[in-house]
Order: C-alpha cells, then structure tokens, then sequence
C-alpha cells in the first residue's frame, strides 16, 4: 500500500448568499495516496471544484477534518497554510492564471520567491522546468505572447517547481481545443509515471479517462458505484 | 522570504506600468513636503540673520527705561507716561554699582531730515550721550575724534555722524569741521563713524551722536504727548561687568527702587530690557510662524495621503486577481502585506524626496530674488523623509492589510 499524503473526513462547505445557503459539499470522505492519479468528476454545481480547492489548501471547510501527513490542517496557522500552498501542493487552474506582466521564467519561478530561494537558484531551476516541458525557447515570453496551450504548460511547469507532494489542476484543458487538451493530458500523463501524484477536476470523460481511478461528485456528494 | 529590495523593485515596476497615475498620486506630497522645505528654510535663514544681527548690537548691555521691549497685551500709556522721568544721574549711581562696568545716558528721537547744502538724508536719529556712549554700543570713531568730557561738561555745539550720513551729506569732501543745523541749531561735526550696517532693514548708521547735554537745550522737556513722556526721556544703557548680568539686574533693582523711594507692597517704576528678551520675543514670533507651518504641512501631508491611500485602494482592487494568484502558489499573509505597504512607502518616499529637491529649489530662488536668505539644514531634509515615508505608511496600512487578508479563492474568482 502507497504512502498516505492526505485524508479529508466529511468535509462540509456552507456558502452563504445573502439569506440563502448552499451546500456545496455535504461530508465528503477523501484520501491521497504517493503516486495517485484521480479524476473527480461531475457536472456543474455538483461541488467538485470546491473539493479540491479545500484539499489544496485553497479554501477552509465548514466543518470536517482535514490532515496532511496526520496533522490537522485546521490547526494551521495562515502562515503554515501559505507554506502548504507553496511547498506542499502545485495547482494548475482552466484559465492558467498566469501574471500578465511577467515572463515565462518570472511566472515559473514565482513560487521559490516565496520559499526563499536565492535568485540564481530560481533562474536555473525555473529554465530547467521549462526546458524539460518543452517550453526552452519562450523562456523571457510573456502569457499574451504565447497559446493557451503553451501558457498551460508554464502554468504546469509553475505547479511543479517546488517538486510538490501532490499536483491539483481544475479543467486544466477547459480552455484548449482538443488536440492542445491531449498534448496537456501527456504532460499529466508523463508525471505520473515519473512518481508524481496528480488530482484533477473535470467533466469530461476522455480526460478523466487518462486518471487510474474516477470519483464521482453529485449534489455535493460522493457516488459509489 | 523575498528581499526588501526585491520589493522596492518590485514597486517601481508597477510605478512605470502607471507612470501618470503614480505622478499624480504624489504631486500632494510633492506639494506639501516642498512648501515645507521652501518655508522653514527661509525662517531659519531669517532667524540666523537676525541673530547675528542682535548679537551684533552688543548683546549684553542692560536698557533701563520707562517702557517694557515686550508686554503681554495691553500698555497702560497713562501709567507708563506717569513713572519718574530717568535722569543722567541715575547712570552716576549705577555706574558705581559693583557689578556694574560703566552706565551712560541715553536720550533719542528721529528728525524729519537733515541737509547740507544741496544734500539732504531723511529721518535721522539723533542721540545725546556722553564721551562713552561710543564704546558702550561698539560704535568705532573712524575719522576725527570721539566726544569728550568737556564737550558734555561745557555743552559744546559738536556732534559725530554715522556713515550713511557722512556719505550722503559729503560724497566728495570731509565731514570734519563742516556746519549742520538741527532744529535751527549749529552743530559742527567732530568725527565720523565706522559703518555697522543694518539691523531688520534699517541703516544703524543713519543717526547723529551729541553730547546730552547739548540735547536737553535743542529739545527742552516739555509736558508732550503721551507718548513722548513714554518714550520721549532718557534711558540709561548699562554695561555690566563680564558674566554678571543677573547680579547686575538684581543690584540695579534695588538701586532704583531706594532712588524712587518704592515701597516694599509698591511695583516696579521702571523696566529692565536686555537684548535677550528681543531674542526671545524674536523666537515666540517665529514660534508661531513654525506651529503654522507645521499645521500646513500636515493638511497637506493627510490630503497626499488620502490620495495615496485612494490609489492603493484602486491597485489592491486592480490587482485582485493578482493577489490570488500569489497566494495560491504560496505567498503569505506577510508577503502580499509588505509588497503593497512597501508600494505606498516607496510611492510617498518618492514624491518626498522631489518634494525635498523642489523645496531647496524654491528656497535658493526666493533667496536670489529677494533679500530674504535661505538656509537648508539636514534636520529638514530628515523631517521630510520622515514625514512622507509616515504618511506612507500610516495611509498604506489600511490597502495592504485588505490586500493580505483576502481569501485565496475569492480573489482568483474576482474579475
């Protein structure tokens, strides 16, 4: 049996708009084992974009526990969840999310800013990335001066740089056309084999199909075949 | 955690995307800051002038009068006009005090003119003293020869110019042994004194020394006006011996007091005035104009500061997204805190330090297009670094914080 890295025990999420409240996820059991590659899928609205946004650290829970490694995550302070996001997890979004203003390298190496790596080390680690996801030569390009699918890819090289336990990406080829989504779901693909831990979000089945298992989510709960 | 200058960096990398933006946002503390330096380099220029200037009047000597230099509102005239007249005699016995180096008559007033021949200088002063009245009030005779005790001792008609005179009544000859006429009075001039310059604008070389008693018998004592009762009698200029001012008043009080024959329940007939007190009075006026510098300064400082914490407002909401981002691939609260406190800090900084140059700018212009001097020192040049980098942060403080405390997912969903 792989290593655990993380498990989410029924975890709610309460929105509140105005005097009504949504349930987006209504006690969601969750567990991340080294080298997994899932899809969660489900249609729109069924809360599955919330889910990983709570397992990435992005977002708290209503009620639940959450642990990494066996530590509560609702114990941790912003600090130590700003870390999490920096050192533990990489996330790729469906529109990349990139800063408009700067280069491939800058966006890349974004995150060793906030690890504290010294700017050499970021250059050389940040053309490393790129080189290896095929991105070498648009290095000092900026996101409107690339393809979506190509801004994907610095996004994917971004989540991955600071060699994370698990890759979250949300409809990571949401906003490519058919042939860029396959290119994108190689890279997935590839990372896995080379050990990686890939959750992603989507509602498309030949996507999900790429993943070794498939969770489905309706009405803010897990369907169990 | 990234470098402070990594940030500061970073800052002036938004300020050139919003080049007119940013300029815009600074011209209030531009504005501010320069005024500031601009006129607190102006009164320190103004104080120093004056300083030196009252120092140079020989600034120990001791004025006893019947008016106060300085008074707290209202001068009861009547009063004042009512005290005993001062008499040379009073010099005699102050002179024997033992603190007490020399002490000389004195008795003024202004003229309309005087005039030599075609030549004529406007309101003059003339003073009647005695043979030590030149040294007491570091007057040098430069040609021709002092006042004697004889001249006093035997009312000679003689009498020594200042130089404004001298130089305008006998551009091309000696002054010496030439007639002038005050009030229909001969007087034939002895000597010539050395220059002393000006003092707040006015020539102190523009007056006429005679002996007193000369004085008393061109202007005879008449019950006057109010006003030259007050103002119109002797006074007695008083040198005390070195570092003995204080004793010197105390010994002087007492004297006058016996001499005017007050009682010990009585007040004070008289007033002692040291050029202390014009210093002082000098420094409450200036005090003033500092306290209302200070409250333009600062509702300067609030509205550039309101400008800036307006634009950071804008920035933080402009860069919404941004701020998702960089804290979804791990800044913290921390990082995206000091990013934009920095940002205002450096913004108003910036506009400090133009406001600064601009300030000496405008300061070294007034100076080379007016009489006024200015003079910069560095405690100013701190003041404004210190008061545009507070506002940056005292305005900065409040953006950065909305900024760092948003919520991850709802800044990435913010369009």
């Amino acid at each position: 049996m792989p290593r655990r890295i993380c498990r989410a025990v029924n975890i709610k999420k309460m929105y509140y708009r105005g005097k009504m409240t949504v349930e987006a996820l209504r006690g969601v059991d969750f567990t991340i084992h080294a080298n997994d590659y899932l899809s969660i899928m489900g249609p729109s609205g069924s809360g599955k974009s919330t889910l990983v946004h709570i397992l990435s650290c992005l977002d708290t829970p209503t009620s639940g526990e959450y642990f990494l490694e066996d530590r509560q995550v609702s114990k941790y302070t912003d600090q130590e969840l700003a870390r999490v996001r920096n050192e533990f997890f990489g996330f790729v979004f469906q529109n990349f999310s990139l800063l408009p203003r700067l280069s491939a390298l800058d966006n890349v190496a974004m995150p060793l800013l906030y690890a504290g790596t010294k700017k050499n080390d970021r250059v050389v680690r940040a053309r490393e990335i790129l080189d290896k996801i095929g991105l070498g030569d648009r290095i000092n390009h900026r996101p409107n001066e690339m393809s979506g699918g190509e801004c994907q890819r610095v996004a994917i090289a971004r989540s991955l740089i600071n060699k994370p336990r698990v890759i979250f990406a949300d409809e990571p080829t949401g906003n490519l056309d058919s042939r860029t989504g396959a290119e994108i779901m190689e890279i997935f693909d590839r990372l896995v084999d080379e050990g990686n831990t890939v959750v992603m979000v989507t509602h498309d089945s030949n996507v999900a199909a790429h993943a070794k298992k498939i969770v489905k989510l309706k009405d803010g709960m897990i369907e169990y075949d | 955690m990234i470098s402070i200058f990594g940030k500061i960096t970073l800052s002036f990398q938004t300020f050139r995307t919003h080049k007119l933006r940013s300029f815009l946002t600074t011209l209030g503390i531009v504005i501010g800051v320069m005024t500031v330096i601009a006129i607190l380099s102006l009164i320190e220029g103004l104080n120093r002038s004056v300083a030196e200037q009252i120092q140079s009047l020989g600034s120990d000597l001791i004025y006893l009068q019947k008016f106060t230099w300085v008074s707290t509102g209202h001068r009861d005239l009547e009063k004042l006009a009512n005290r005993p007249d001062l008499i040379p005699d009073d010099a005699i016995a102050i002179t024997k005090l033992a603190s007490v180096e020399i002490a000389i008559p004195e008795i003024n007033r202004r003229l309309t003119n005087l005039k030599y021949r075609d030549n004529e200088v406007a309101s003059p002063t003339i003073t009647g003293s005695d043979e030590n009245f030149a040294w007491v009030n570091n007057h040098i005779v430069e040609s021709g020869r002092d006042l004697s005790r004889d001249d006093v001792l035997h009312r000679r008609a003689v009498g020594i110019i200042g130089s404004y005179i001298a130089s305008n009544l006998f551009p091309d000859e000696s002054p010496l042994g030439k007639d002038i006429y005050v009030n229909g009075h001969r007087v034939k001039i002895i000597g010539v004194f050395k220059e002393k310059g000006t003092f707040l604008g006015n020539s102190l070389d523009n007056f006429l020394l005679i002996p007193n008693t000369l004085y008393e018998k061109f202007f005879p004592r008449e019950r006057g006006s109010i006003f030259s009762r007050v103002y119109g009698g002797y006074s007695i200029d008083i040198k005390p011996r070195t570092g003995k001012v204080e004793q010197a008043i105390d010994e002087i009080r007492e004297l006058m007091r016996r001499r005017h024959g007050l009682t010990f329940d009585e007040d004070d007939d008289y007033e002692l005035n040291t050029q202390q007190v014009l210093l002082d009075l000098y420094q409450n006026l200036t005090n003033v104009g500092f306290i209302a510098i200070v409250a333009i300064a600062a509702i300067s400082l609030v509205v550039g500061g309101i400008g800036i914490m307006n634009i950071m407002l804008v920035s933080v909401a402009e860069r919404t997204r941004e701020i998702g981002i960089r804290k979804a691939v791990g800044a913290s609260n921390q990082n995206i805190l000091s990013q934009f406190l920095i940002e205002s800090v450096v913004l108003a900084l910036v506009g400090g330090i133009i406001g600064i140059l601009l300030g000496m700018l405008l300061a070294a212009l007034i100076s080379a297009v007016s009489p006024l001097k200015a003079a910069v020192s560095l405690w100013m040049i701190a003041l404004g670094f210190g008061f545009s980098a507070s506002v940056g942060i005292f305005f900065g403080i409040y953006p950065a914080r909305k900024a760092a405390t948003l919520n991850p997912i709802e800044a990435l969903r913010y369009e």
